[in-house]
């Protein structure tokens, strides 16, 4: 079982490496004031939030096969990370609007008087102030993909959860599941632990 | 020369007209209070000059340099303000510190980041600034550590830091209790005694009265009257400004029987 152990923090770090800035670029086209931009980006929070992950992950890796007849690649790693990042991307943009939207208009107006660009307001003076107060609900998501990645057995990719599901098939035993839950539960603790390190480290001023 | 020239102001939200074809002059060390009722217009007329409202006509020039014109009745803006943001600098009623910085930091980061200076030299005068302020142990605290007062303080030094040629206060101690507003009131103060050049729009009519070179009364989008403060608070011959000062008085005077310790 540990080999799906790499498979499985495969797909959780590269997840985490695309959906994060992605779902920036999602909520920053929602909050464009060009209508098409804004348009999109709800379509797409929408569709991604509003059906099935199990889905998604079928239509991406198998999609281009019946669109297309693209053979299905061996490696699934790849459609399994593109349909985990965008379903993450969609949650991470509504997150990060909320943020965006709960700091105070005084922010802007003051940088604006400082002379601030407009890139510079939002790098140096909103971003720091959103990490900070979204945090918490990141690490919420962040914990369900943990969870999450056990779906990729539904495109058979063989991460933890498909080796634990195949071992216990062969043995006729439910060791493994258990074997699995600790290691999910492990992962998660390590994950909340890491998290609250960060929010401490980030309170060093209250809002 | 006028520091800040605004000619013809009007500005609508909607179907409400809050300006209406306002003019004001600022000289070259003048202090200036405007005054009035809530909903007078006298926030949005500062707002305004600062860029932080746009208005629909009128003209607005900053050191006999046009920022906004009028071309067909519609304002024009100047495609870069930059140069006119420069010239002024606004204290907000709250503050609007950047939470995420110290004091330090809030002072100095638009002086090194925005007018890119020396380094060395920002440190220094912020240091000198903030000791002038009497907030030379706060330079690492964070502005929550802070009382209202001294917050307020930080954001008139952050405002000082670019060196402006003019400094806009928007009811720089409405979000203050009296005893702070003390504090802020003296360092304004003091700052008018170095003839800056300021605009101020206040509720406190005896600063207003003691500070002013000149006290502008607006009421509904218009300016009512102006003049000296003896002029204007002791020598009104306007209706409206006298019910104004009036109402506001024997509101203070309530204020006082009220807090009056008892019998």
């Amino acid at each position: 079982m540990a080999s799906g152990l790499g498979e499985t923090c495969a797909i959780f770090f590269l997840t985490l490496i695309f959906a994060i800035p992605l779902g920036m670029v999602v909520a920053l086209m929602r909050r464009s004031r060009f209508k098409v931009l804004s348009l999109i980006s709800g379509f797409f929070i929408s569709v991604l939030r509003g059906t099935p992950l199990m889905l998604q992950l079928l239509a991406v890796t198998y999609g281009p096969y019946y669109i297309f007849g693209v053979s299905v690649s061996r490696n699934k790693l790849i459609p399994v990370v593109i349909a985990f990042s965008i379903n993450y991307a969609a949650y991470f943009a509504e997150i990060y609007r909320s943020g965006i939207e709960s700091i105070p208009i005084g922010q802007y107006e003051a940088s604006q008087v400082l002379g601030y660009t407009k890139l510079q307001t939002f790098m140096k003076i909103i971003l720091p102030q959103v990490i900070r107060r979204i945090l918490p609900s990141m690490t919420n998501e962040i914990v369900t993909l943990v969870k999450d990645t056990s779906m990729a057995f539904t495109v058979s990719y063989v991460e933890i959860f498909t080796l634990a599901k195949q071992i216990a098939n062969s043995q006729t035993s439910f060791m493994p599941f258990i074997v699995a839950g600790v290691f999910y539960y492990v992962f998660n603790f390590i994950v909340s632990f890491v998290m609250r390190r960060v929010e401490k480290a980030m309170n060093y001023y209250t809002l | 020369m006028s520091v800040l020239s605004m000619t013809g102001i009007r500005k609508a939200f909607g179907d409400h007209t809050v300006l209406k074809d306002i003019s004001l002059h600022v000289d070259k060390r003048e202090v200036v209070s405007i005054i009035g009722p809530s909903g007078s217009g006298k926030s949005t007329l500062l707002r305004c000059a600062a860029f932080l409202e746009t208005i629909d006509s009128g003209e607005i020039a900053y050191m006999d340099r046009p920022a906004v014109r009028t071309v067909n009745g519609k304002a024009v803006y100047e495609k870069d303000l930059k140069p006119f943001r420069r010239d002024f600098g606004l204290v907000f009623q709250n503050f609007n510190l950047f939470p995420h910085y110290s004091v330090m930091k809030n002072v100095t980061d638009a002086p090194l980041r925005v007018q890119k200076r020396d380094k060395q030299e920002v440190r220094a005068e912020a240091e000198k600034l903030l000791e002038k302020m009497g907030l030379s142990d706060k330079a690492d605290a964070y502005p929550c550590e802070l009382s209202g007062g001294q917050q307020q303080r930080v954001s008139i030094v952050r405002a000082l830091m670019m060196n402006p040629e003019i400094l806009f206060f928007d009811e720089p101690t409405s979000a203050l209790d009296p005893e702070l507003t003390g504090e802020v009131l003296k360092v304004i103060k003091q700052l008018a005694d170095e003839k800056m050049t300021m605009v101020i729009v206040t509720h406190e009519m005896a600063f207003a009265h003691s500070i002013s070179d000149r006290v502008i009364f607006m009421d509904c989008g218009v300016i009512v009257e102006q003049g000296t403060p003896r002029e204007l608070f002791e020598g009104t011959r306007k209706e409206r400004t006298r019910q104004f000062l009036q109402n506001y008085n024997q509101a203070m005077g309530v204020r006082e029987q009220d807090s009056a310790p008892e019998a």
